[in-house]
């Protein structure tokens, strides 16, 4: 079970205190007409499989309920960066 | 003989109490211990060599070891409700009255016999899963065969509880490594915990007859306590299993706090009546440490030979313990076959008791190493250069075959190994394969064979933190590997065998751990005792012991005795093409067992390497994953149970209903009245008479538990056009619109009615168990995506109470308690919302139906829920009102052909596949690039992809049984035509009602290209063979214009 720094709680709490959000920094084509079906598959269902270092969201659920940034190690699980929406890591 | 009818038990010595006799049974013998006894020290006290019988072939098995590596002695404990299964007899305390059972008795004969003991690796795989309708027969067999314990019948009648902890170091063992670290980084101020599986600290040292400081060790271990107690910030945990460690240094740790003490803990003191336990039985810790220290010892390895499963083969540590720890000795001469130094001292423990050493047969040739001297001058005869290649005997052993063996040129058992032997650097790799047979064996006479392997470190923890094991030639063994997490390994669980080194490896990783956590200098300032272990001469890396006659002939030579694997069916596997070490675990069962093969990993990876004619390193282990002892349910649920298993919401109107003694339903976690059974009324009844009620009269229900989300800001009305498909931009103030909620990929993933409160304040309804994923889902949009739009969402579900007035008659019951607003269908048109008072107390009132019945449903604070719903009774009363559950609510709702997401719907249908095309608007058309392109709604794209335009997709339909009073069973499949299988699926049964206004059955259900097929006759065989015939029809049964809701 993870602990996660809650960017704006400034508290290290438990994971089950968090849900997951997925990778992060994904952006949703700004005119989606104009994508082909592949295009748009790929924004629907691609997502990366890193190994290290890796760019997700997460919610503190049972906190504040805002979405952050943490880029998190796939493979020790360490958390590398935990940053707030709209920033870059 | 002793006259406590202990025949194997010594006059003196031991860490038992003779004054403290304790009465047990095993498989239904009476028998007598002592306090300080486990089960199997009582149990070879007792002259008991017979503890199990093996689960494929049912051999006679005794016990083998002394703690947590025991893989034969499992047993059940009780009987009933309390009855604990799958316990190692060698970690039960005994306790007066402690009633054991082997399964022994059951256990064999059934399938000994079905399958004449044979069974070779994947006999799973060759023989059960072909053909494949004999599995079940099989498995009934296996079942009843394995004998590896029942279920308790019953719920469990004992506490549980969990503690949640923080501490700067972690340290697991309490044997002499673990409480030097403790006590090391207890003296530089950290906060500590030390946690041992065992009744009392000083791990090997409790069975050891080693001097520390000149004196016994356990006086060392006592005074270590001692000092651990002074300090108020360490926490001493006794009978606690570190079994599991999880990412962030998250470590579980169960402690059995009244096992010991018996079966139930002990009632409450006062009033004797209660059945509730004063204390838990079990408690699991969930430990956050800073830094940990993994002290957990080492397990020695027992030496592979042919028929080594006999009763009265064991592991030579084990047979020490029993001799010095619980004055046990469990035969009368010893034949001990080693390959290193250490198991000398159970050669010397014996002989100290005055029993007969047959002889040591020890694999070097020319051991001379300080042990092996004590022991010749004790007039023991070392055999060197050999080995035990056969234990004698059947129920118990009568003899050892000893041969001479020697270093092969070659490879004694498989070709490859030859290979191998040409390698420049093939010595590095010598170990299993490089041993052959020097000469003819001969047979030795003894009762009692200990046999030692070397030591395999207990790496399970260092594994769980992310360690990868490295194999060491020197320290023949698996050692923990680079840690991933704050932890670090120390004494023999690092491959430290010898006291001293143990001593000074444990301080030191306790002054490292302090120093990181942020306490002391990371130097050992502690004073180590001084003790007097020799040195120990370097072992031999042997594994399997090489018989006259190929593996595969030989007698079984057993690896994991609790699955019945062997040497031969290592090989088979390797023959037969496994490479990997974590298929072959798979494929023959190897370590599956409840001991999660502690004694078997490391010769059956040393075996498969020869067999595939590779090094150990290069075959690796199977991965060890919690639980490192087998963990009961009740200590992971805790309090977690009943009540507390998961909460239930209720309404405000909860109680009355359950005064009405409604049937429930749980929707989410609410709990809904599903109807209301007056008395002699069946279900349908019910619910036949509450929706008549509706359609003829007016009913009541309890709509509190609709998902409420509260929505402001000047972008309300923006935000809300992005998340619907419908248009919310034109939606006026105190009007009401049904939205869809769509994902990205275009499918349904919520609807409900939106209200516009006011200028820039919206309430949008959820259904009731999607009301958080609803909320979620919003609120990531509005972080992630929009955090630029100006809206806030408040979820206000619990905030409001909820009755639903429904039926011909509703307006005229509102009447009754509304003066304000005014009623009438000009004033207040269906699908519009007022505010005013209700029964004299604030409310919101909204003209929506889900029934297709005039409607109002009536909104109040939820303080005020009860006494609006008893207002709305009793102005009801001489309009007969009714109050209605949400089965009726479901017949309604499906008379009128109401999708209900989530059941008629399962993620994967498009608002056309259900009908449901008007409630989308167009999407954005594709603009000129220099223009800003408008934001259309999630999932618009994905509305016109391929596959969502294909013609075939099912679409929602209804469906009218050729017999009016037949109900199709919900999830039915539709075919074209009644037959036999295969027959091509055409859709299935999404809702189906016995419908009491048409007073026949409807079923609405997803069909493919439904709505071309009105009329058509379809086909829906049952489970029970019998085929139901039904016509193809509109969704909407009742009222199809739409007039009623209307008025």
């Amino acid at each position: 079970m993870l602990q996660i720094r809650c960017p704006y709680c400034h508290e290290l709490r438990s994971e089950e205190e968090f849900a997951y959000g997925g990778e992060a920094h994904v952006r949703r084509p700004p005119h989606p007409p104009a994508l082909t079906d592949r295009e748009w598959g790929d924004y629907l269902h691609f997502r990366h499989n890193s190994r290290g270092a890796h760019r997700e969201m997460w919610r503190h659920a049972a906190g504040c309920g805002r979405y952050f940034n943490v880029l998190r190690d796939t493979v020790s699980y360490a958390v590398l960066k935990v940053y707030p929406m709209g920033d870059e890591p | 003989m002793p006259a406590n009818g202990q025949p194997r038990r010594l006059a003196a010595g031991g860490r038992i109490d003779r004054s403290k006799p304790l009465n047990f049974s095993f498989d239904g013998r009476a028998m007598q211990g002592f306090a300080g006894d486990t089960l199997a020290s009582a149990l070879l006290a007792n002259g008991v060599d017979l503890v199990g019988r093996s689960f494929k072939h049912g051999r006679p098995r005794g016990l083998i070891g002394q703690g947590a590596e025991e893989p034969n002695a499992i047993v059940t404990l009780g009987e009933g409700a309390a009855s604990v299964p799958n316990l190692r007899a060698t970690q039960v305390e005994l306790y007066e009255g402690l009633a054991a059972h082997s399964g022994a008795k059951r256990s064999l004969k059934t399938l000994a016999g079905a399958c004449a003991g044979l069974m070779p690796a994947g006999f799973y795989y060759k023989t059960f899963m072909r053909p494949k309708r004999l599995w079940m027969f099989w498995e009934r067999l296996l079942r009843r065969a394995a004998g590896l314990g029942a279920p308790p019948a019953g719920p469990d009648p004992d506490l549980y509880d969990k503690f949640n902890q923080h501490c700067d170091v972690l340290v697991v063992g309490g044997g002499p490594t673990g409480l030097v670290a403790a006590l090391q980084a207890a003296g530089a101020g950290a906060r500590v915990i030390l946690a041992d599986e065992q009744p009392e600290f000083g791990g090997s040292l409790l069975a050891s007859t080693v001097e520390m400081n000149g004196a016994a060790a356990a006086q060392w271990v006592a005074e270590t306590v001692a000092e651990l107690r002074t300090f108020p910030a360490v926490q001493l945990l006794l009978r606690s299993t570190a079994f599991g460690y999880h990412d962030h240094n998250f470590v579980t740790i169960l402690e059995r706090r009244t096992d010991h003490l018996g079966l139930v803990a002990q009632p409450l003191a006062q009033g004797a009546a209660s059945t509730v336990p004063a204390a838990p039985r079990q408690r699991l810790h969930r430990v956050r440490a800073k830094q940990t220290v993994l002290a957990t010892g080492a397990l020695e390895r027992p030496l592979v030979f042919a028929n080594n499963d006999v009763p009265g083969v064991m592991l030579a540590s084990a047979l020490s313990a029993y001799v010095n720890r619980y004055a046990v000795a469990p035969g009368e001469r010893l034949l001990l076959c080693t390959t290193n130094d250490n198991g000398y001292r159970t050669a010397l423990d014996w002989r100290r008791i005055g029993r007969e050493v047959t002889a040591v047969v020890d694999s070097r040739p020319q051991p001379d190493g300080a042990l092996a001297q004590q022991a010749r001058a004790a007039g023991i005869e070392v055999i060197a250069g050999h080995g035990v290649i056969a234990a004698v005997g059947g129920k118990r052993v009568r003899g050892a075959l000893v041969a001479p063996l020697r270093i092969a040129a070659g490879g004694p058992s498989d070709k490859k190994s030859a290979k191998e032997a040409q390698e420049p650097n093939g010595a590095a790799h010598w170990p299993v394969a490089g041993v052959e047979l020097a000469g003819p064996p001969r047979r030795l006479d003894c009762d009692l064979i200990a046999s030692s392997g070397g030591w395999s470190p207990t790496i399970h923890l260092s594994v769980q933190a992310g360690g990868k094991p490295v194999w060491s030639d020197a320290a023949a063994a698996f050692l923990p590997g680079e840690p991933r997490q704050q932890t670090r390994s120390a004494g023999a669980a690092a491959g430290a065998f010898g006291l001293r080194e143990c001593l000074l490896q444990g301080a030191q990783a306790g002054a490292a751990a302090a120093r990181l956590a942020g306490f002391g200098d990371g130097q050992v300032s502690l004073a180590l005792p001084d003790c007097d272990a020799p040195a120990e001469a370097p072992q031999q890396a042997l594994f399997l012991v090489p018989h006259t006659k190929p593996v595969s002939q030989a007698p079984p030579q057993f690896v994991d005795m609790q699955l019945d694997v062997t040497a031969a069916d290592l090989e088979l596997a390797a023959r037969e093409g496994y490479q990997s070490v974590e298929h072959v675990k798979r494929y023959t069962a190897l370590g599956f067992g409840t001991d999660q093969g502690k004694l078997s990993n490391v010769n059956g990876v040393a075996i498969l390497a020869a067999a595939l004619g590779r090094s150990i390193a290069d075959t690796g282990v199977t991965m060890f994953r919690p639980a490192y002892t087998p963990v009961s349910f009740g200590a992971i649920a805790g309090r977690d149970v009943g009540g507390l298993f998961d909460p239930e919401r209720h309404t405000p109107m909860h109680s009355w209903h359950e005064a009405r003694e409604a049937v429930w339903e749980d929707v989410g976690r609410w709990k809904r009245p599903r109807h209301y059974p007056q008395p002699g009324e069946a279900m349908q009844d019910a619910v036949d008479r509450e929706c008549l009620a509706v359609r003829r009269g007016v009913g009541l229900m309890d709509a509190s538990t609709l998902g409420k989300i509260d929505i402001q800001g000047p972008d309300a009305a923006l935000f809300l056009n992005r998340v619907y498909a419908g248009r919310f931009l034109q939606l006026g103030v105190g009007r009401c619109r049904y939205g869809l909620m769509l994902k990205e990929d275009g499918t349904i993933f919520d609807d409900g009615v939106t209200v516009r409160l006011g200028e820039s304040r919206y309430l949008l309804h959820t259904t009731t168990g999607n009301a958080e994923a609803v909320f979620a889902w919003l609120e990531r949009w509005r972080q992630t995506e929009w955090p630029e739009l100006k809206v806030y969402l408040t979820s206000v579900t619990d905030h409001w109470a909820t009755a639903a007035v429904a039926g011909p008659q509703a307006r005229e019951v509102l009447r009754q308690v509304c003066a304000d607003i005014d009623l009438s269908a000009q004033a207040f048109p269906f699908m519009s919302a007022r505010q005013g008072q209700v029964a004299g107390r604030p409310a919101r009132v909204f003209r929506i139906s889900f029934s297709g019945e005039l409607c109002f449903e009536v909104n109040v604070p939820a303080q005020h829920g009860q006494f609006l719903w008893d207002a709305l009774l009793e102005a009801g009363e001489a309009f007969e009102i009714r109050p209605y559950g949400t089965e009726a609510m479901h017949v309604l709702r499906a008379e009128k052909g109401f999708i209900i997401v989530g059941q008629d719907t399962d993620g994967t249908q498009t608002p056309d596949d259900m009908g449901l095309g008007w409630a989308v608007r167009p999407s954005p058309k594709p603009q000129d690039a220099s223009e800003a392109p408008a934001f259309g709604f999630i999932g618009d794209r994905s509305l016109s992809l391929a596959d969502h335009q294909r013609p075939d997709r099912p679409q929602l339909v209804g469906l009218k049984t050729l017999a009016a009073e037949a109900v199709l069973p919900e999830g039915a499949q539709i075919v074209n035509e009644p037959g036999r299988p295969p027959v091509d699926m055409q859709g299935h049964v999404t809702s189906s009602y016995f419908s009491a206004a048409l007073n026949r059955s409807i079923a609405l259900a997803m069909l493919r290209n439904g709505r071309r097929r009105m009329g058509e006759i379809v086909h829906c065989p049952l489970a029970d063979g019998r085929t139901l015939a039904a016509q193809v029809v509109s969704p909407v049964f009742y009222d199809p214009k739409g007039e009623r809701q209307h008025v």
